[in-house]
């Protein structure tokens, strides 16, 4: 296989692998703020100890999320040495800033997280658990940037270097194999490179994901408890604060996703095209549910919704969604390829398209899969609120909490879906429309050299994985520290299951506490 | 030869930044790995605790030095970035290797009690610090040395070449260093008997450590040159060197008086002047190409643009100062003798 394959495998394996941990850690760290928050205001001791649990579940994930972060800053180095030097002036800078904006005050107040409980008062570790919180979300808005800056570049121009001397190359300039190592993209407006075309939709609509993740790792552990009879009234209580976020988080990332997506029908219609497997272009473009593509005869099977694509994209029926087949135009090929004939052109246009099937699936994975997420976040609201949640001698509530548990895997199946969408509907591009893929490799690496780290990062990342595994599970067996049914039967806390959502939200709790 | 007043300001501020973070990566992570280095020589389970759990709540900030390093080079000299990073390519693999490992035994070791358990990931946890620290100590002395660039600053030697004697020599020391660095470390954070076992240790790794250090100085007169030629220029350097000498010797002389603290200072000073020499005989390269030094990348010809490193210079001072001020709040909060508690490792 070609160094171009093999390093591109590597990055996915290390950076899929990477990616399962901190969605956990950013939605989590929000479940800890609000638990944690929610014992400064009631001082009821349950949700001291609800964060002190999930804070132990927290730092596992957080060790993890750590050793697997640094491999993909050096990454870039290794594998990818032509277009760290294309790119470093404004990638470079959204790296470094992570460092200095997240890394240090998500790992410096982590400290205080897991070891200052008795080091600091309650007030002072709230605030670390925020700022742990927080520097998780910065870390993902800088490296979100850095990414939506390679799906739509903004605030730059290219310029040649020729020894000391560097000329600004004009517009719409297309860059030629021959540059690779001469020409770079170089910023000219900061915040126009912050904020570029799909940074904000982007980063809200991840940022969202992974506080479902949070949420179902929460409530997955939880409906195990209940559905055992353990810990049951620390389970009903972090239940019904996941429960309650995750339904909250589901509203917004609805809006998040429908302006996700028109952000792609705008910014990047061939990646649209390939997401639908629209090749034709047609008024009232349909939306197909689920399905397949035939790649050879470039039409899809499965079942579709008339005209719903174009009011997807567009907000009206009619307009129809331009098909690949006539992506990119004519114009933009005849650029990149100066002499050939339109039938050339046309033969030559799917070399620029994605591979159509693999967008296509993923994406629509990760619809129906984020589907279903909306739908089980609702449906745990609603049976909070009628009271039947927690009924776990009623058979369909056992059946229905025993989906709960595996439902832990559905917000991460979307993460990860939605990810290899938007990565692999960039190809054949590593910056969109401006440098291929294969144009950005390291020349001084072999693909020996590659085939050997993928073999010893498999090896550890299984082993990771396993042992990760081993540890969670032993930590939700062990379970809270004491009892939490007998501290509170102690202190007179209600545990009627009924009034647990009434003692979050109101001053009910501090006064029941108070008996 | 280059002309010094003909290079811009912020390209040598960023020089001397990226330092700052690596020379920071080093004493803080530097007793990371050293109390890593010394763990297996720790007999009992408590003990090995008290050792991790010294560390435990400053390891992964610690680390994030080398992350920051890592970006703020990839941010200002993106060409040194990409050529050390493919050039040092089966190197770097390992040292990630190793951190993974460092990283995940620390978190692993205390969730099961079981004698094999332990010893695995202590066995894991130490030769991974070993490791890194010997990797680390082999690519700095290949930058010093340089290594064998092409006209387009592409690494063109293989990894046998990176493994010269030079190299090596500085990798021994710098695990002594740390290992060094590390028992200091532990002799402020113990007490009682660990106490006493590893003040015992400490006057023999000072002994080793400047050992070695003197022969790694000699050979760098033999071994680079250029170095050599660029501090004769510069004969400041000579006594930066001569006063990292003092300072390396004063560690055993502090140790000896009981000032731990004073030795502990004096140790990370070590480092912070050893990188001030390298800094002062290196400068204005960055990465140098031997055996043509035609093709060694600059802090001009590999550096990001003026704007870029303007904005990063506005967001270095920004965030610096804040994360200064939290980092040292949290040592502070953590001070005096680690003691098991039920929190923890």
């Amino acid at each position: 296989m070609s160094v171009e394959i093999l390093s591109r495998i590597q990055f996915a394996l290390t950076v899929s692998f990477h990616f399962l941990y901190p969605p956990m850690t950013i939605g989590l760290g929000m479940m800890l703020v609000i638990m944690e928050g929610l014992y400064l205001k009631t001082k009821n001791p349950l949700f001291h100890q609800l964060a002190h649990f999930w804070t132990k579940i927290f730092g596992l994930i957080f060790a993890i999320g750590v050793a697997t972060g640094i491999v993909m800053e050096f990454e870039f180095g290794t594998n990818w040495a032509a277009y760290s030097r294309f790119v470093g002036d404004i990638f470079g800078s959204a790296l470094a800033a992570e460092g200095i904006f997240a890394f240090f005050l998500e790992s410096g107040f982590l400290a205080l997280l897991l070891f200052g409980w008795d080091k600091v008062g309650p007030k002072t570790h709230f605030f670390a658990t925020c700022m742990v919180c927080l520097g998780s979300h910065f870390s993902a808005i800088w490296i979100l940037i850095a990414n939506s800056w390679m799906q739509t570049p903004a605030g730059f121009h290219l310029e040649r270097i020729t020894g000391s001397t560097h000329v600004r190359l004009p517009e719409g300039y297309i860059v030629k194999a021959s540059d690779l190592g001469h020409v770079r993209a170089v910023v000219d407006n900061f915040w126009g490179m912050i904020f570029n075309p799909s940074s904000m939709n982007r980063i809200s609509h991840v940022v969202l994901g992974a506080w479902l993740v949070g949420a179902f790792l929460v409530m997955s552990i939880c409906a195990w408890y209940l559905l055992k009879g353990r810990f049951t009234t620390f389970a009903k209580t972090s239940m019904t604060v996941a429960a309650c976020f995750a339904a909250f988080t589901t509203v917004l990332q609805s809006i998040s996703a429908d302006a996700t997506a028109r952000g792609v029908v705008k910014n990047q219609p061939i990646k649209l095209a390939s997401m639908e497997g629209v090749y034709e272009t047609h008024d009232y473009t349909p939306m197909t549910l689920f399905g397949y593509v035939d790649t050879k005869k470039q039409v899809v099977h499965g079942p579709q919704i008339p005209a719903l694509l174009s009011f997807l994209c567009f907000h009206n029926f009619k307009q129809p969604v331009q098909g690949l087949l006539s992506m990119p135009s004519d114009e933009f090929l005849a650029a990149r390829n100066p002499g050939l004939s339109s039938e050339k052109l046309a033969e030559i246009r799917p070399s620029y398209w994605p591979m159509v099937q693999a967008v296509f699936q993923t994406y629509h994975i990760m619809i129906c899969v984020g589907s279903a997420v909306f739908g089980l976040s609702f449906l745990a609201l609603t049976l909070l609120w009628r009271g039947w949640l927690f009924r776990t001698d009623n058979p369909l509530i056992r059946f229905l909490l025993w989906i709960y548990v595996f439902a832990v895997i559905a917000p991460q199946v979307c993460m990860q879906a939605g990810w290899f969408t938007a990565e692999m509907g960039r190809q054949p591009w590593i910056v969109y429309n401006m440098l291929k893929t294969s144009d950005g490799l390291s020349r001084a690496v072999q693909a020996n050299q590659v085939v050997f780290s993928i073999i010893l990062f498999s090896l550890i990342y299984t082993l990771l994985f396993i042992t990760f595994l081993y540890l969670l599970n032993s930590k939700i067996q062990h379970g809270p520290d004491d009892d939490v049914d007998h501290h509170t039967k102690a202190i007179g806390v209600s545990s009627d299951t009924s009034d647990i959502a009434g003692d979050l939200f109101s001053r009910k709790g501090r006064a029941s506490n108070q008996k | 030869m280059h002309q010094l007043q003909h290079i811009p300001l912020l390209n040598s501020i960023w020089f001397v930044l990226v330092g700052i973070l690596l020379t920071g990566y080093a004493i803080l992570d530097g007793f990371d790995f050293g109390v890593g280095i010394l763990h297996l020589f720790v007999k009992k389970d408590e003990d090995r605790r008290i050792l991790l759990n010294s560390i435990g709540p400053v390891w992964d900030g610690n680390e994030v030095w080398l992350v920051t390093g890592g970006g703020a080079l990839f941010a200002a000299f993106p060409g040194a970035y990409a050529t050390v990073f493919s050039g040092f390519y089966n190197a770097f693999m390992l040292l990630l290797v190793a951190l993974i490992f460092r990283a995940v035994s620390i978190e692993f070791r205390s969730k099961e009690p079981s004698f094999a358990w332990r010893q695995s990931w202590d066995i894991a946890f130490s030769s991974a610090s070993f490791l890194a620290a010997l990797l680390i100590g082999v690519t700095m002395g290949n930058i010093t040395r340089g290594i064998h660039l092409d006209s387009q600053g592409d690494y063109v030697g293989s990894f046998i070449d990176l493994l010269n004697p030079y190299s090596l020599l500085l990798g021994v020391t710098v695990v002594a260093l740390f290992a060094m660095h590390g028992s200091i470390f532990l002799v402020l954070k113990t007490e009682g008997e660990l106490q006493s076992t590893i003040k015992g240790w400490v006057p023999r790794l000072i002994a080793i450590f400047l050992v070695l250090f003197l022969c790694f100085n000699a050979a760098t007169f033999f071994e680079c040159p250029d170095l050599v030629t660029t501090m004769i220029k510069r004969p400041y350097g000579f006594a930066v060197l001569a006063l990292d000498i003092a300072a390396a010797i004063s560690i055993g002389l502090m140790v000896k008086r009981g000032y731990e603290f004073g030795a502990f200072l004096m140790s990370s000073l070590t480092m912070v002047l050893l990188m001030a020499v390298l800094g002062i005989s290196y400068f204005p390269n960055i990465v140098m190409s031997m055996p043509d030094p035609a093709n060694s990348l600059t802090i001009t010809n590999c550096s990001s643009s003026h704007k870029t490193l303007g904005y990063m210079f506005i967001i270095a001072c920004i965030g610096v100062p804040i994360v200064l001020a939290y980092t040292v709040s949290i040592y502070w909060i953590f001070r005096g003798k680690t003691r098991l508690g039920h929190v923890g490792y």
